[in-house]
């Protein structure tokens, strides 16, 4: 192959990754173009999701799917956060390396386990606990949001573990030479030093509990009502998509295609925002 | 030269890192004496590092290491105490306070220039603002850095220059009002004009306190200190007064290391 | 002393999440073997899942996977050679790799609403390609920034030294530079593997499932996940046994090409 194919076959393959980005969200947009011009910016308000009898039009909200995507999230994080923190600052400032190298192992291929093992795993032995000792029937929001929490837990606390490593040795010492206890240097040496690479991990784990898909739909309930407490069964938008969007018909199919490019552009804004703002170059080369 | 009295001693002093099977300090004996500047060379590897950073037990950050021997710091009251023995966290963070420390790089903590000085005064329990706002000035003034920064306080220190961020390190350090300042070659990563405002901020500092370097600079070591120390191979090969040990050694060791012949 | 407390509940706590954390891996494994192992007959091996075993699901779920990785391997390398030897520097290689890292996060289920669109709507229904595409578009921007991270850590004199010689550029880069980053690489390829070959999502309505053994890729195509995910679901005692031994597999498959690719490989060096 010559040198300038090659050049240019490499270039066209870099190409890609834009060509998909836009061809999703130009796809998503003209798909939901019905919905959209149906129901409008009162979308994201509208409970209901009635399809007519002759299942030709009905009423379609994405109300329901946003509330439990957002609540199940934020249960997640309200779980994650402390307990990823504790983790990677136990793996860089505690664990001594004879603990630490196996624990990291252990993190990381909780890391690797895929969704649908937690999911299985979460509707099995998870919900019944929650049924015992919180109450309601298992599944529900509360169960979907600690599972969702457990599987971003090893993601975020890896991130923040690279991160806090990053903290040089002997700027660590001279906080111990100042007479700092370790809690001191973590909380005044390196969480300022690393809080890029922290913040950045909270926010792209944050993306990917918005967009976990078969975790939640073992265990969120797939109802399509608003919880009226922590352990009512509710849906989100994965999982509506998920569970219902290969049956739909004409303008339920162009609701769910709306709700897809809601899930799409604000997985896009929360992505950006952390690999610009957070990440930024310092990790990447 | 005055008095000669002792801050530290150090006595039959050994160290073994951590998974080492031979020793890196072996037996070493020198006395630290009070506000006297107390220099340390030697060729790389001879473990002059080793032993400045024993005297605050910073390597106790790491576990494993095996000290033996003693080492004796001589408090204000005249008590004395042997740091060797010293096992609670509490124990630590009072000597690191006694015997504050700066690093070969500067080493300024990510907060404001103001927040980094007072940062050990924080620590050591000083809440009282204008008691903080009155030592972080005198600190700085005493690093010779007060004028330069006095304006921009509440700014990241890590807008400094290099030269700047040393002195900062230094009055953090000197803030604490330590008995003993440790500087592992406090001037390598600098430039000539920020390592001459060193070496004389240092020459300062032994009115208030005692200082102990390490350097790889032998003019700097004969510029700066009442006491060389020079080591070799985890051995204290000699140590005496400056003068003495660049102008006539009594080994042939140092002297060879002296006039350059190895290093 | 307040500060010492503090300093000894706060490391106290880490230490217990850290507990905790290695607590649910040991619990998930722990019942996941238990249950998988007990529910693994030997017919599970031999049959399709109309029988009741998951042969033909196995067989699908690489076939599609392997698929996808020979589609997005190729492109993903190329396209990560673009973007440090070429591109290095420029603003549009930097766009690139930024969208491309976006493109990593992109929820899965949202790709497979858009291969749906544009693979299986108008072709008349569900079929292996579709499912082989959303897993590519999955994989790629992986290895392009797997690619680009280990083609980073190459020394610039190793570059230098090819062109004193007189190499022409795309030889170097293919002779030299790839090869010296090949451990990074094979192990970013497995690990990327290892995600796709677990997924779930974006296969749910591009290539969903199939009861019964086929090669055919216009078909629907038999998927070991999207089975855990129906069976599961089913009220009967077998149904759900089966899609316990699926789970311990699968699970058992993923974890083994991480650790190979984590730790094997990059030891031996």
């Amino acid at each position: 192959m010559g040198g300038k194919l090659f050049r240019n076959f490499s270039f066209l393959s870099a190409t890609l990754s834009f060509f998909l980005l836009v061809g999703i969200f130009a796809i998503l947009f003209t798909y939901a173009q019905e919905a959209m011009h149906e129901f409008g910016f009162d979308f994201l308000f509208t409970e209901a999701w009635e399809a007519d009898e002759d299942d030709e039009g009905g009423i379609f909200g994405g109300y329901v799917p946003i509330i439990g995507t957002l609540l199940s999230t934020l249960i997640a994080m309200a779980i994650a956060v402390p307990l990823a923190m504790g983790i990677a600052i136990f793996l860089t400032e505690i664990a001594s390396d004879a603990i630490g190298k196996p624990v990291s192992i252990a993190i990381e291929l909780l890391a690797a386990i895929p969704s649908i093992i937690y999911g299985m795993w979460g509707l099995f032995y998870f919900a019944p606990i929650v049924q015992s000792t919180v109450g309601g029937n298992g599944v529900g929001l509360l169960t979907a949001g600690i599972v969702l929490a457990i599987m971003i837990i090893p993601f975020m606390a890896a991130i923040s573990r690279d991160a806090m490593n990053t903290t040089p040795l002997v700027l660590k010492e001279s906080a111990y030479a100042m007479g700092a206890t370790k809690f001191e240097v973590i909380k005044d040496v390196i969480m300022p030093y690393s809080k890029g690479g922290i913040i950045g991990s909270i926010i792209l784990a944050l993306g990917r509990a918005l967009g976990e898909t078969m975790a939640v739909a073992f265990l969120i309930g797939s109802v399509m009502s608003i919880p009226g407490s922590i352990t009512d069964p509710t849906t989100s938008i994965p999982v509506l998509l998920a569970n219902n969007f290969a049956e739909a018909q004409d303008l339920e199919m162009s609701s769910m295609y709306f709700l897809a490019l809601i899930l799409f552009v604000v997985s896009f804004i929360i992505i950006s925002t952390a690999k610009f703002y957070f990440l930024g170059r310092k990790v990447k080369g | 030269m005055g008095k000669n009295n002792l801050v530290m001693d150090i006595k039959d002093f050994s160290f073994t890192y951590s998974g080492a099977e031979e020793p890196s300090l072996k037996k070493i004996n020198l006395p630290v004496l009070e506000n006297k500047i107390t220099a340390m060379i030697g060729p790389s590897g001879c473990g002059k590092s080793t032993l400045l950073r024993a005297m605050n037990r910073i390597h106790d950050l790491y576990s494993g290491n095996k000290y033996e021997g003693l080492i004796n710091l001589y408090k204000a009251d005249g008590s004395k105490e042997n740091i060797l023995d010293l096992k609670k966290e509490n124990d630590f963070i009072k000597l690191r306070q006694q015997v504050g420390m700066i690093f070969q790089k500067p080493t300024p903590f990510p907060m404001s220039i103001f927040d980094n000085v007072a940062y050990g005064l924080k620590l050591s329990g000083i809440k009282n603002r204008s008691e903080l706002e009155g030592r972080v000035e005198k600190a700085l003034q005493g690093a010779a850095i007060w004028k330069e920064t006095k304006d921009r306080l509440k700014e990241s220190a890590l807008g400094l220059s290099g030269g700047q961020q040393q002195r900062l390190c230094i009055a953090r350090a000197v803030a604490l009002k330590p008995r003993v300042l440790l500087f592992d070659e406090p001037t390598s990563a600098l430039d000539p004009i920020s390592t001459g405002a060193i070496e004389e901020l240092i020459t300062e500092l032994k009115e208030e306190l005692s200082v102990v370097i390490v350097t790889h600079n032998m003019q700097q070591a004969s510029r700066l200190s009442d006491y060389t120390a020079f080591m070799y191979l985890g051995d204290l090969a000699e140590y005496d007064k400056t003068d003495k040990i660049f102008l006539n050694p009594s080994k042939k060791l140092t002297e060879d290391y002296i006039t350059g012949r190895f290093g | 002393m307040n500060r010492l407390i503090l300093n000894k509940i706060i490391l106290a706590l880490s230490t217990l999440s850290a507990v905790i954390g290695i607590g649910f891996l040991f619990w998930i494994l722990a019942t996941l073997s238990y249950k998988g192992i007990t529910s693994i007959h030997w017919s599970t091996f031999t049959n399709d899942l109309v029988a009741g075993g998951i042969r033909n699901l196995l067989v699908g779920q690489f076939t599609m996977a392997l698929m996808a990785s020979a589609v997005a391997v190729p492109l993903g390398m190329m396209a990560g050679i673009y973007l440090r030897e070429y591109g290095h520097g420029s603003k549009l290689a930097s766009v690139i790799r930024n969208l491309s890292d976006v493109m990593m996060s992109a929820p899965s289920i949202v790709i497979g609403v858009f291969v749906f669109a544009l693979f299986v709507d108008p072709f008349g229904g569900y079929n292996g390609w579709a499912g082989i595409v959303a897993l590519a578009i999955m994989m790629i921007p992986i290895i392009i920034s797997t690619t680009d991270n280990m083609l980073s850590l190459v020394p610039t004199e190793l570059r230098e030294a090819g062109m004193a010689l007189g190499g022409s550029k795309h030889k170097i880069i293919m002779q030299i530079v790839v090869k010296a980053a090949k451990v990074g690489i094979t192990t970013g390829v497995l690990l990327s593997f290892a995600r796709i070959i677990g997924e779930t999502a974006p296969l749910l309505f591009t290539s969903a499932n199939n009861q019964f053994f086929t090669m055919d890729l216009t078909e629907q195509f038999p998927s070991l996940t999207v089975s855990i995910y129906n069976l599961a679901t089913y009220p009967d005692l077998e149904s759900r046994e089966l899609a316990w031994a699926a789970s311990f597999i699968l699970t058992v498959i993923v974890l083994c090409i991480n650790l190979i690719g984590r730790y094997a490989i990059r030891n031996k060096k």
